[in-house]
């Protein structure tokens, strides 16, 4: 038998607009773990979806060997059937349902059409002492802690004779105890035959345990590196993921830069269901007038939660810590309160939490400031028209009239409208969360422009972004957050990829 | 900023193609346009002034009804309770009236019980997160069983001022307006006012159209979830006593199901039921062609007045897929 299993050769995938992969090849050995890596959007879960048949054989190109046989996946049904198993970072259980028959849900333990109890539950217990777990299978799964959920999943793909098990972001969640005993579990799994693929952010981690790494940069393989080659550190890895020419560009800006504006001081949030989890610790950070200044995390840091956690306590609970607005502690417990106190922030979901698609964008650049043309509750029409259009018109918002519905707008338009409504409310402080997801570079560079006309007019302005040539860019000075802790802040002058990513993967415990 | 600028023009209004969200509405008042053609061509006297009086008159109750349904169900929510606080609504007023209370004390009294029951269920779905259904479920067997402990039986509405109240019309022409429509044509623009002037009304739509982007964006999410409830429960107050003065009297059995056609109006206006788009005179539209039906069933005679369900039954329908159809078309 060959002794690889897993080829995929010349992968390339293209939604409307972006080519998301484009000359992927990735060759997993049997009885490996392999690790994927990459920044935000590198195009890693696009690839492990094009694996698993989310995305049909079809609708990308190149082909996918498995065993030596080429696969023409049409469902994650059909990948499955395989024996490739795909666990999401977002848990796919069922809370109210017990261990046992999240197990088999799908694939029921059953006799005649009828489920057979007493074997479901055996052979539960059997899987959940394969990985560890010693729980009651008759549990419910909601009464189970993130990590052992995590390992419940795990048992659910053993279950299905999985031959090649893939990990999304598996320890994402986990605090260090259970990361830990997951990655063990793997290295027994490993011992007994299993193929793994492992995505991670967490390079410490797979440093440990991966046998090889395969790098993802904008959508391409960069290399494959055997870890246990001499040079294989997470230095290397991080060249890989990062090592790309700057081929944005930023407008110019001299910065003008004055007294603090905005403060936080040992800012600590709680997961607002996982009783506990510390999401957000002792964050202090400050913002300057006609500053930009960004936030440098990998997904799972913190930096929404802690953006979200200062706008009106939107995110969280247990929150704790103070917020300054030139020198003076504000409450910013409600949203409402928050704008008064001259704080705005702009959505990285602006679908969701930035924009009300159905209405039209006289309605969206008024809602957050309508007390400014309202008068004992009733909305001035004319002025609220009036405003709408001088937004449309200095934003270069391309619509007919301002009438139009924001949902059919392009996504540099609806964040041109989303930037005009917080402008609307003359915030002294705009926090803008990812300012330029999902839009094309030539309006990216609108968006720059517009964020730079803030910082002259002597704003402040806190940036968080996933890419960093986009924070290297635009800002004056970078802080770095992982796991929820400030572990560094860098001048622009200072700053670069390599010396950003160090920061941004310090573990939890060289944090402290 | 200049206080001599010029009114904006905006450029594109005007043309030809209408806004998508008026789609609905407008499909709606294309059906009753087509249904009082159809009416006027087939039956003589159909058009007369006395039968489209009579439209009003007949359904004033359910306007008022199906204007703050509009409310609920902008939001996304649902209120099934309001056939029954009409009916308790129409049982106090009918009861005090003839306990011997002022019509001036027992007005308020009776739409204040609706607001109060509104306020109840408004705040248990805020503040204890109830579903809509369940809450205003519970709420309608409450206000279903305050009716019979007021009374049981029906309550037949002696009271001089009542009556004179309730018999009080102008005619323009041959035209007749009663007390009761022009009440409802009342309640119809303070809630267009109230909706589309006010931060109230903004605040409405943006819970429709997204509860989670509605709180960032600063607006009181949870103020107006309750108050669009204390609106529709104080409509059915409202539509109560304008039932008694339909019926002159107050029965507890009355209105039954009577939330279903409020909420059938108001989809057939042109309302989504997830919320965020839609009009109160979308509503009131709703409400005519669910009464021309029942006209058109009594002109054609031979029908029986079961055929107006299945109509209406099937013209909901032909509405719900009209706007899925459109709203898949939006995304």
């Amino acid at each position: 038998m060959n002794s690889t299993i897993l080829q995929m050769q010349d992968i390339a995938k293209t939604f409307p607009g972006v080519k998301a992969l484009q000359d992927v090849n990735l060759s997993v050995e049997r009885g490996e773990i392999h690790a994927i890596c990459g920044e935000n959007g590198a195009g890693k879960s696009t690839l492990m979806k094009v694996l698993s048949g989310v995305y049909p054989h079809g609708s990308y190109e190149g082909r996918i060997l498995f065993e030596g046989e080429e696969m023409k996946f049409s469902s994650i049904k059909d990948s499955e059937r395989q024996g490739i198993v795909i666990i999401h970072q977002e848990l796919a259980l069922v809370p109210y349902l017990s261990i046992a028959e999240n197990l088999f849900l799908g694939n029921e333990r059953q006799a005649a059409g009828f489920i057979e109890w007493n074997r479901t539950n055996q052979d539960a217990a059997g899987l959940l002492k394969r990985v560890g777990l010693d729980e009651n299978p008759v549990e419910p799964v909601g009464s189970l802690g993130v990590g052992k959920q995590q390992l419940v999943e795990i048992a659910k793909a053993l279950s299905k004779d999985v031959r090649l098990l893939i990990l999304d972001e598996p320890t994402a969640a986990l605090n260090d105890a259970d990361s830990e005993h997951l990655l063990n579990l793997l290295r027994e799994l490993r011992k007994e035959g299993m193929t793994c693929i492992i995505i991670s952010h967490k390079l410490g981690e797979i440093e440990d345990i991966a046998d090889r790494t395969t790098i993802i940069r904008d959508g391409q393989t960069v290399e494959t590196i055997d870890m246990s080659e001499p040079g294989s550190t997470q230095d290397r890895i991080i060249r890989g993921m990062v090592g790309r020419d700057l081929s944005h560009r930023y407008p110019e800006r001299t910065p003008e830069i004055g007294d603090v504006v905005f403060e936080i001081r040992d800012w600590t949030v709680h997961h607002p269901t996982q009783a506990g989890r510390v999401v957000v610790d002792h964050a202090d950070l400050d913002v300057r007038a006609g500053e930009i200044v960004g936030i440098a995390g990998l997904m799972g840091a913190g930096r929404t939660e802690l953006a979200m956690s200062v706008f009106g306590h939107s995110y969280g609970r247990g929150i704790t810590g103070e917020v300054r607005m030139d020198g003076k502690a504000v409450d910013t417990s409600t949203v409402d309160k928050a704008i008064k106190a001259g704080i705005a922030y702009v959505s990285e979901d602006r679908k969701h939490y930035g924009l009300n698609l159905i209405e039209d964008i006289r309605v969206n650049t008024s809602a957050a400031g309508l007390d400014k043309i309202s008068r004992g509750g009733f909305v001035n029409g004319n002025e609220e028209i009036r405003i709408a259009e001088d937004y449309r018109r200095s934003m270069n918002i391309k619509a007919p009239t301002v009438m139009s519905v924001t949902g059919n707008l392009s996504g540099g338009n609806q964040q041109k409208v989303v930037l005009g409504k917080w402008l609307h409310t003359a915030p002294e402080l705009l926090i803008l969360d990812e300012p330029t997801r999902g839009i094309d570079v030539g309006a990216k560079y609108e968006i720059y422009t517009i964020i730079n006309r803030l910082a002259e007019a002597g704003k402040a302005v806190l940036v968080i972004s996933s890419e960093l040539p986009e924070l290297l860019g635009i800002c004056d000075r970078i802080y770095t957050l992982a796991y929820g802790r400030l572990t560094g802040q860098l001048p622009r002058a200072e700053a670069n990829q390599e010396r950003l990513m160090e920061l941004m993967t310090i573990e939890k415990e060289a944090v402290r | 900023m200049s206080a001599v600028a010029a009114p904006h023009q905006i450029a594109g209004v005007g043309r030809w193609s209408p806004d998508r969200r008026y789609l609905p509405v407008i499909g709606t008042f294309i059906v009753f346009a087509l249904m009082v053609t159809i009416g006027g061509l087939r039956y003589e006297n159909f058009l007369s002034p006395a039968v489209m009086s009579n439209l009003f008159i007949n359904n004033a109750h359910l306007i008022v009804l199906a204007v703050g349904m509009t409310f609920v169900i902008l939001t996304g929510g649902i209120d099934l309770s309001v056939g029954a606080v009409l009916a308790l609504s129409s049982v106090i007023t009918a009861t005090l009236l003839q306990a011997g209370w002022s019509l001036a004390l027992v007005v308020p009294v009776a739409v204040l019980a609706g607001s109060a029951i509104g306020y109840g269920m408004g705040v248990m779905i805020q503040y204890f997160d109830i579903q809509p259904f369940v809450a205003t479920l519970a709420g309608m067997f409450l206000a279903r069983g305050l009716c019979f402990l007021f009374a049981p039986e029906s309550v037949p509405i002696r009271d001089e001022s009542f009556i004179a109240l309730a018999g009080w019309g102008v005619n323009l022409g041959r035209w007749r307006v009663t007390a009761a429509v022009l009440i409802a044509l009342l309640a119809v623009a303070a809630a267009w006012w109230v909706l589309h002037r006010t931060r109230f009304g903004r605040t409405v739509y943006a819970v429709g159209g997204g509860e989670q982007s509605a709180t960032l964006m600063g607006l009181r999410v949870a103020r107006t979830k309750v108050l669009v409830y204390v609106i529709s429960g104080t409509c059915a107050g409202l539509a109560g006593l304008l039932f008694a003065m339909f019926s002159r009297s107050g029965y507890a059995l009355t209105g039954v199901a009577m939330e279903l056609d409020a909420i059938a109006a108001v989809v057939i206006g042109g309302t989504l039921l997830t919320g965020g788009t839609g009009f109160v005179l979308g509503s009131v539209i709703g409400v005519m062609v669910l009464g021309l039906i029942q006209t058109i069933i009594t002109f054609e005679g031979t029908l029986s007045s079961w055929w107006t369900k299945i109509v209406i039954g099937a013209l909901l329908l032909i509405f719900v897929v009209l706007q899925r159809i459109l709203t898949l078309r939006r995304t």
